[in-house]
């Protein structure tokens, strides 16, 4: 049997400042890089095509070019991330730029560095001569257009609603089957994952497109279900040892899923390193926002979600221990080592254990 | 008792599986044998999945928003709004008309006494929305108050009218199901031009005749006798303009409309064919009762009387406009009303009673055309008309090379996975390749059943559902060998192992229905196709990760009177 790990005993949590202060850190880099950027006139981050509208440039081969050969020639020129995309006709491409404005002098601009990369697969047709009656043209402008974005505004503020909305639910679902405090952490732990991610988009200039929008669901999801094995196995331990410190358990349960924390980031990030290297120019925004996503989620179950959830039960039940001192009576069950008699929060998790354990018939 | 459940288990898994699977790769028609020949199952394959406009690409749709019409119809509507504005503030009023030609749209109120001008204009302009002075600009000279729509305002009204429009196409689209369109502005901003991409539809005739429906309706007053008298028709358009008595044009506030004559559906029969399209002419007053804005609802509905192929269209209005329409119609017993849609008319009918909220529109519908035009209706008026001026098939937006290239790299990514899986925990290493390819297909078979559309978000989904199946797999092995280490017998540990990662498994993948659930109901386009498949790959991941893999080692360890060791 081939083993990563056996009985690993690492305090997490008492590196907990240290990693709060690396993320802290992460996300105030990523924000001043769009902070500075939008102050000295620059965009926050390098929105795509598919954000901001551009141009669209139709042209006309006699020797279709690959698209990867397009694409090679048109980013010598700068432009970076040019859509190109077939048509029913064989010879035709439509070039997509991602321009700021609509107005003629830019979308003029456009066809200008397109016709410049072009002429490395030969010369354009004269000026009122088609192609076809040009010998010595490779290749023709057809027609040049400005076009608006794909996803305005108002989809943008959308997604960005949807996608709360849907933190919200998982705030509340994680309240339910655990404490509300695990829900917080969770969601917190998914916004820094974000936040970094979008923050090294906006340091390194990456293309936002749409692609990286679903990347970026998709780390969500991630960095929620990494979150959830962790918490879950917390709450199994603080229901079978009770006398140990929430600290202990939440250390242990780190460590005793540690090695299948390994294995499925490891897996999953391995896939997508291989989407990174071999999925080609246009995958690469989606396939970087995966990776960056994968490494951040894992780490944010672990060094992130955990501390803060440790962090706030612990104040909860220095609160009520506070209470119990002045009213004598505790308002809600403690952490570690309940009083006497308190209704304490493992008699609670013992029972949501109970309800669960219904279901743990396959 | 446990084989007989282990039986009943094989039997359930086998019979998900083929009918999985030939939701993935059978045809939809009555299979051959050739279909299931590499070839043929390749291209069933594709004919069954949807891919989108990033991965296969689609038609490619401009279409221009005819704002001159809309600026047009402002100013006539005006028109006539002011001279009725001046006639209830007690001012004579020779005529009214809107002036349009060469880029002017003005509207002209020729008044009988040149003095009262700026009284005129104070009544008019409480009534009509001429006070937005970035649009109207106001002039007089002589006995004429004219209002115009400035260069600026010409430019914000058309603007205007084609976000509306994208928008009102957008709602057509989304009710039509075709998903996963694109919609951007064209062209420069002033040519107010609308780039559609869509996936392939069914039929695309259909949709750009549907997306190009007008569909202003208005119920207007037919000027005729009161009833008993039949409704007062005209058999040319300039019999119609005669009897106006203005010396053959036709005044601001009355307008001169087709009437296609609607046959009963019993006499159709045995009438003349040719008469079955009985062109009248008949004269209504403007401006209209009320339009389409203050729709609430339409629907198709099957006429009582005709036969399978006669439908019409039952609307009802919104709460302003039934409290007008009631009004109007309250005081208009015994007189006929009209409903006319895109400035023809459809029906003509005699008020018998005050009608407050509902109505219908009569006419040979077909069950579709009926359908359509109600769709149309609920969606709204679009502003101007459009028409099309280029269709053309594109290729897929991310460029075949890209998709090549993803499709590859996704291979050697599952490829890692496999090889790992059977190394590191391998005789289970079997079951979790199993469970997903299983998964894979069954995903697959979702997505068909669904009809949803395939794109790179939904790719996305897929990749985060592969990434929680091995993830399951990985959860119920580590447990198992944890609880094995703990001098557990195999048996018990497999079970012990299974029940305390389902609970973990139980709670992630709900937890990401969940706000899946969210994407899903509320998100649009990119943010749903994610949604869609998540979903789908999840609710299926329960299934074969867990009870799949689970039957797969019960088959294990019941081979065997005693076990003593497990692959794992």
């Amino acid at each position: 049997m081939i083993q990563i790990f056996k009985d690993v005993r690492i305090d997490w949590l008492a590196n907990r400042r240290a990693f709060i202060a690396v993320s802290v850190l992460l996300m105030l880099g990523g924000l001043f890089s769009a902070i500075i950027r939008q102050a000295t006139g620059h965009q926050a981050f390098n929105l795509g095509v598919d954000f901001k509208g551009g141009t669209v440039v139709t042209v006309k081969f006699k020797q279709r070019p690959g698209d990867e050969a397009i694409r090679a020639t048109l980013s010598q020129q700068g432009i970076r991330d040019a859509i190109v995309q077939a048509t029913d006709k064989q010879d035709t491409v439509l070039v997509k730029l991602p321009l700021e404005g609509v107005s003629q002098a830019e979308v003029e601009s456009g066809r200008a560095l397109v016709r410049k990369s072009l002429n490395t697969f030969g010369t354009e047709a004269q000026a009122g001569v088609h192609l076809a009656g040009d010998p010595n043209a490779s290749y023709e402008i057809v027609g040049t257009d400005a076009v608006g974005a794909v996803a305005g505004a108002q989809l943008r503020n959308k997604a960005i609603a949807v996608t709360l909305a849907a933190l919200v639910g998982i705030l509340l679902f994680i309240s339910l089957r655990f404490e509300w405090t695990y829900g917080a952490a969770a969601v917190i732990a998914v916004f820094h994952d974000v936040l970094v991610t979008l923050g090294i988009f906006s340091i390194f200039q990456w293309e936002v497109s749409l692609t990286v929008i679903a990347a970026l669901l998709t780390l969500v999801g991630f960095s929620v279900n990494d979150t959830i094995v962790v918490f879950d196995r917390i709450r199994e331990n603080r229901r079978l040892h009770r006398r140990d410190s929430l600290y202990k358990v939440t250390n242990d349960s780190i460590n005793q899923t540690l090695s299948r924390t390994i294995i499925t980031s490891g897996l999953v990030f391995l896939s997508v390193l291989a989407m990174v290297l071999f999925g080609g120019e246009v995958l690469r925004g989606f396939s970087l926002a995966l990776l960056i996503g994968i490494i951040f989620g894992t780490y944010s179950s672990v060094a992130i979600a955990s501390p803060i959830m440790v962090w706030w039960e612990q104040r909860i039940e220095a609160a009520n221990r506070t209470a119990a001192l002045s009213f004598n009576k505790p308002v809600r069950g403690g952490v570690q080592s309940p009083s006497k008699g308190a209704p304490s929060r493992d008699s609670i998790a013992a029972q949501a254990g109970k309800r669960s354990s219904g279901a743990s018939r396959v | 008792m446990k084989k007989k459940n282990l039986l009943q288990r094989v039997i359930i898994i086998a019979i998900v599986s083929v009918v999985g699977l030939y939701i993935v790769i059978g045809p939809r028609h009555r299979p051959s044998i050739k279909d299931f020949s590499w070839s043929g199952m390749k291209a069933t394959l594709a004919s069954n999945i949807h891919l989108g406009l990033d991965l296969k690409g689609g038609s490619h749709l401009v279409m221009r928003v005819k704002t001159e019409e809309f600026l047009k119809h402002l100013a006539e509507g005006n028109a006539v709004a002011a001279e009725n504005a001046a006639k209830d503030a007690g001012f004579e009023v020779k005529s009214a008309r809107a002036d349009v030609g060469s880029g002017n749209y003005n509207v002209v109120l020729e008044v009988a006494d040149p003095s009262k001008a700026a009284e005129i204009k104070e009544a008019v302009q409480k009534k009509v929305e001429f006070g937005d002075t970035s649009v109207w600009s106001y002039t007089a000279s002589g006995n004429q108050l004219i209002w115009s729509i400035s260069g600026a305002g010409q430019r914000t009204l058309a603007d205007n009218a084609t976000t509306q429009a994208l928008n009102i196409i957008e709602s057509r689209i989304n009710a039509l199901g075709i998903t996963e369109p694109t919609l951007q502005t064209h062209g420069s901003q002033s040519s107010h031009q609308i780039l559609l991409q869509m996936p392939g539809v069914q039929d695309p005739e259909r949709v750009k005749n549907l997306l190009k429906g007008e569909s202003r309706l208005e119920l207007v007053h037919v000027v005729s006798p009161p009833s008993p008298a039949p409704s007062q028709t005209y058999a040319t358009e300039e019999e119609a303009k005669a009897s106006l008595n203005s010396g053959g044009t036709v005044p601001g506030n009355r307008r001169v409309l087709k009437y296609v004559e609607r046959m009963d559906p019993t006499a159709a029969a045995t009438e003349d064919q040719s008469k079955e399209k009985r062109t009248k002419w008949v004269v209504v007053e403007m401006p209209a009762i009320i339009d389409g804005s203050e729709l609430r609802n339409a629907s198709a509905v099957p006429t009582r009387a005709g036969g399978t192929e006669d439908f019409e269209i039952n609307f009802s209005l919104k709460k302003t406009g039934a409290d007008k329409f009631g009004a109007w119609t309250g005081s208009h017993i015994n007189e006929y009303m009209g409903v006319v849609l895109n400035d023809e008319v459809q029906s003509i009918a005699f008020i018998k009673s005050q009608i407050t909220d509902s109505g219908q529109i009569e006419g040979r519908f077909t069950k579709q055309s009926a359908e359509d035009l109600a769709l149309t209706l609920r969606s709204g008026a679009l502003p101007a008309p459009i028409e099309y001026l280029e269709e053309r098939t594109v290729g897929p937006s991310l460029g075949q090379d890209s998709i090549n290239a993803g499709v590859r790299a996704s291979i050697v990514g599952l490829a890692l996975v496999v090889l790992f899986m059977l190394v590191y925990y391998r005789g289970a290493g079997v079951n979790a390749v199993v469970a997903l390819v299983l998964n894979m297909i069954l995903m697959l078979a979702g997505l068909i059943l669904f009809g949803a559309t395939l794109t790179l978000p939904g790719i996305a989904g897929i990749i985060l559902t592969i990434g929680m199946a091995v993830d399951s797999n990985v959860l119920i092995f580590e447990r198992i060998r944890e609880e094995l280490r703990t001098g557990k017998t195999i048996p018990s540990a497999v079970d012990q192992g299974f029940g305390r990662a389902f609970i973990t498994i139980i709670d992630t993948h709900v937890t990401t229905i969940i706000s899946s659930l969210f994407l899903f109901v509320f998100g649009t386009g990119p943010i749903r196709g994610f949604a869609v498949t998540l979903v789908i790959g999840l609710l299926v991941n329960l299934f074969s990760a867990v009870y799949v893999s689970r039957t797969i080692f019960m088959w294990e360890l019941g081979r065997k009177e005693k076990v003593e060791s497990l692959s794992i």
